[in-house]
């Protein structure tokens, strides 16, 4: 284990960004924290969640996929996939890391998608332990320890330092090119043990998820609780846009004016004409789009993936839904619970 | 005031005259309400809530409900109700089908606003006059309410309901709101200062559509930009001013009919102040046509939908600076 | 740099056959004349215009063909209204095949075949029935109940006439669904067709058509005695990405455009009733 000292971070990042495109959790004017690029002066938020999530570092709202000129009868078609530059997050939050696993599941299984695996591959994950969490904490029923979070490093927020800590081999290569100063774990040992007093104490961290899964799929779909659940779901997609899980995306043209651009965008299952076709909609309300969301990470996703939900327990819908309808209260409803 | 309207809601669901109750729903927490449907006294005994916390206007909800047979009772707080009124004058709701129960607010707390001062980790959380006690899992807070006031509260047009059938609690007053004061701040900036005000608030939008799903004004059956056939239907900022162009089109579109109940703005998840475009059109057509408020009378026509040969003609460019 | 599925390929329309008036069949090679890429009978391919739109389609021809793919394409929207508008030389882009595909040399094998295609429905059927024509010696019995609007609505008409009909062990049963002048065929929708006719349950049964035309002729199998393993079906939902990714096309967990289009029947039964 290694630390540096507050005093020293900015030395520090500064030599990172000379090699990586460095990003750090900042809060911005409206008292949210957003992942933006850092330069001298930005200082890394202590909030727990950014208000997107990391996903976006792998998984943009939109990126260009390919690129069409006309003329005539013919087409021409240019690659837009573009070199990507290394780049390093830093204070990616346990939940936000096994986010990144779970959508390595989708876009890494075959056929590999490459926008994603390019950046993936480019990206190096300093992940930082949580000491203050929230009561919209959940992380810990998916069984992640945001005490000791997964990634490339991990790093511990002590009284006068960071201390990091290398994972994989990404993340002990960066960290022997920093020349970091050893150190004991006897205050990180001490945070993780004070941090799992707390989290004994979350009104969510223990939540039931026995009747959910793969297996589960009839009675589920066919629960008469779904009405009242998605009854005043307005359709937007903020569930599905701050979801570190949701993956869902769009392929659109877009004319420039001198050609055609083609781009993927995120979408959501919440939106009205996602699976409408021309002749025909097989979710027509939102009944069925609200429980598609919820099904796809409760039981679907589990049904594909060895039983691993869909969800990380971020607390983003929790706090984020205009009218405050949540999977936490989709799943002790359809438990029975509410 | 809960204990009244849960009585009130159970006396009418148990005489028949209404077949459902719209109301708030208590949450896993303290502050997080949901807007529910409510059809028999169980259920509402079990969880019906009204308190700080249940800011959401439930005026839209009757243009689905007021679709199913039989009547349905809706509680309107004093701003709710102007979204009603523009709902009915826009045709959305048949008034037979709705009894609305106004009931008194005196402003609605934002969560948001606590959690910045007290941090993450509310456990609980109780309203005594004018201060709110908050504990969390790290320690307790008492902070005043005045200071955790929705920014629509503290800037509070109204405490007047203009629309109900049966009200409980006080009738208030149309308030001497300060609600321009923000607007005018932004219009004292130079061109450039107000372009870069917005252009770097509107950068934040992720394009989740909540803004216009919960306005009561945006009630299009098919919105132009779910519509295939626009062209206007990216679901992403494609260029870098595409999101930019979805506010200002949205901002037109309710122009004249925004009653300025403040719903985009507290369900914005990006904290972008959305409800200052529709303002400043409130605030020009005050000046261009002459005072109006939207919502206050179901019978008046909107100064854009009517026509006087002294309509003044402002030029889409001004010439300020 | 690696393929990406996203991207796709160019094809060029060398044919374009008016098959009703509604359905057009279009002919595919890449610009050096060749094959744009191979399939099973039963796979679908994205077709694009670009800006206009990019859509799933079923390769209509058999894999036997060696020269070219066709798609029969009903005009029903923005972008198969753009196809039907094309002339013969037009590029459009291409990417696949995607899916699953028809069994064809595994479960078919040797088994007696029953096809039951509605309208427009023949389109992947089609690719099947030319596949297990060429290979002929290796199924048994051969049934197709093929059932349009009217005359004019028939699918392949020619093909079906001048190829299908004429071949020995080949029994084609055609219906329209109302009585017109020429037609001296059957009439009546398929469902009772099929009942009317009959078979003997030691057949495969190979389904497609509108939702509508599928459960009454499940039912009507049903009743004949066939049971759900021994019907295959192809679905359709909307689809973006091909490959199981974009999120969209799922029923319960199954992704039609990556576990389908073809499922069994009684596996949809397992899946929640929703397409």
């Amino acid at each position: 284990m290694v630390k540096i000292s507050f005093e020293k971070l900015n030395s520090l990042f500064e030599k990172i960004s000379e090699k990586y495109d460095l990003f750090v959790p900042t809060k911005k004017n409206d008292g949210q924290s957003y992942f933006e690029k850092w330069e001298q002066g930005k200082t890394v938020s202590d909030d727990l969640n950014t208000v997107r999530s990391a996903k976006d570092f792998f998984f943009p709202q939109h990126e260009d996929i390919v690129s069409f000129k006309l003329d005539g009868k013919n087409i021409e078609i240019t690659d837009e996939r573009r070199e990507v530059r290394p780049f390093v997050m830093f204070g990616v939050r346990a939940c936000d890391v096994r986010s990144f696993s779970i959508l390595d599941k989708v876009f890494l299984s075959e056929p590999v998608d490459t926008f994603y695996k390019a950046k993936r591959e480019k990206g190096i994950v300093i992940s930082l332990a949580c000491q203050k969490p929230s009561e919209t904490c959940f992380c810990t029923t998916f069984g992640i320890d945001p005490t000791e979070p997964e990634g490339d490093i991990r790093a511990w927020k002590g009284n006068d330092c960071y201390y990091l800590e290398g994972v994989t081999e990404k993340g002990n290569a960066l960290l022997s090119e920093l020349s970091l100063e050893e150190c004991d774990r006897t205050e990180v040992d001490a945070q993780i043990e004070n941090t799992k007093k707390i989290l004994d104490r979350l009104p969510l961290g223990k939540l039931d998820t026995d009747s959910f899964g793969g297996d589960k799929l009839k009675e589920l779909f066919d629960s008469e609780k779904w009405a009242s659940l998605s009854e005043s779901c307005l359709g937007c997609g903020t569930c599905t846009f701050v979801c570190p899980t949701c993956q869902c995306y769009d392929i659109k043209d877009f004319e420039t004016g001198h050609g055609v651009k083609r781009y993927r965008c995120w979408d959501s299952c919440m939106y009205s004409d996602f699976t409408k076709m021309a002749h025909g909609n097989p979710r027509l309300t939102q009944l069925e789009r609200f429980r598609q969301r919820f099904m796809h990470k409760l039981v679907y996703f589990p049904a594909n993936n060895s039983g691993e939900f869909g969800c990380v327990g971020c607390g983003r819908c929790l706090n984020k839904c205009p009218i405050s309808m949540n999977i936490v209260k989709v799943m002790k409803t359809l438990k029975g619970e509410n | 005031m809960q204990e009244v309207m849960k009585n009130k809601a159970k006396e009418l669901l148990a005489s028949g005259e209404v077949r459902a109750v719209i109301g708030w729903k208590k949450g896993e927490f303290c502050y997080d309400i949901t807007p529910a449907v409510f059809t028999n006294a169980e259920e509402i005994d079990n969880g019906f809530i009204y308190d700080d916390f249940c800011g959401a206007n439930l005026s839209k909800y009757l243009i689905k409900e007021a679709h199913k047979d039989g009547k349905v009772l809706v509680f309107l707080k004093p701003c709710d109700t102007y979204s009603f009124n523009q709902l009915l004058s826009e045709h959305r709701i048949n008034r037979e089908k709705v009894y609305v129960v106004g009931v008194s607010c005196d402003g609605k707390v934002d969560i948001e606003k606590i959690k910045r001062t007290v941090g993450d980790g509310i456990i609980a959380l109780s309203s005594d006059g004018d201060k709110i006690s908050v504990e969390t899992l790290y320690d307790k807070y008492e902070i005043n309410r005045a200071d955790a006031l929705a920014e629509r509260c503290v800037n509070c047009k109204s405490k007047k309901h203009v629309a109900y059938d049966e009200l409980l609690g006080d009738e208030g007053e149309v308030l001497d709101s300060k609600r321009f004061d923000e607007v005018e701040m932004i219009e004292n900036m130079t061109a450039d200062e107000r372009f870069e005000f917005w252009r770097n608030e509107l950068s934040r939008c992720i394009r989740c559509n909540a803004c216009r799903n919960v306005c009561p004004a945006c009630s299009c059956e098919k919105c132009i930009f779910d519509n295939d056939n626009s062209g206007y239907v990216n679901k992403a900022p494609v260029t870098s001013f595409e999101e930019n162009m979805f506010h200002i089109i949205r901002a037109f579109h309710v122009a004249g009919r925004c009653t300025d109940c403040g719903e985009c703005s507290r369900v914005c998840p990006q904290g972008i102040p959305l409800h200052l475009l529709n303002r400043k059109f409130i605030k020009d057509i005050n000046t261009l046509y002459g005072d109006y408020q939207a919502g206050e009378d179901p019978e008046a026509r909107g100064p854009l939908t009517s026509y006087t040969e002294k309509d003044p003609e402002p030029s889409v460019v001004t010439d300020k600076e | 740099m690696i393929e990406e599925v996203l991207i796709p390929k160019l094809g060029v329309v060398t044919d374009i056959r008016i098959d009703t008036p509604d359905v057009k069949t279009f002919r595919v090679v890449a610009p050096d004349g060749k094959k744009v890429f191979e399939h099973i009978p039963g796979q679908c391919a994205m077709l694009s215009i670009p800006g206009v739109g990019e859509a799933m389609f079923s390769i209509t021809s058999s894999p036997t063909n060696t020269e070219f793919m066709e798609f029969s394409i009903k005009k029903c929207g923005c972008l198969t209204d753009w196809l039907h508008h094309m002339e013969v030389g037009q590029q459009v882009t291409i990417r696949g095949p995607y899916g699953n595909g028809f069994p064809v040399d595994t479960v078919f094998k040797g088994k007696n075949l029953l096809f039951i295609a509605g309208g427009i429905g023949l389109a992947p059927l089609r690719s099947v029935i030319n596949y297990v024509r060429h290979y002929r010696d290796s199924y048994g019995t051969i049934d197709i109940v093929y059932g349009s609007r009217s005359m004019d609505d028939l699918v392949d008409y020619k093909e079906i006439i001048n190829e299908w009909c004429v071949e020995e062990g080949v029994n084609v049963h055609l219906t329209i669904d109302r009585e017109q002048e020429g037609w001296d065929g059957h009439v009546g929708f398929v469902p009772n067709y099929v009942k009317e006719l009959g078979f003997d349950t030691n057949k495969t049964v190979i389904i497609c058509g509108p939702p509508i035309m599928i459960k009454f002729t499940l039912a009507g199998l049903s009743e004949l005695g066939f049971d759900k393993t021994q019907v295959f079906t192809t679905m359709e939902l909307k689809m973006k990405c091909g490959v199981g990714k974009c999120g969209r096309c799922n029923i319960g967990s199954k992704y039609v455009c990556k576990d389908g289009p073809v499922f069994r029947c009684d596996e949809l039964d397992e899946l929640p009733n929703e397409y």
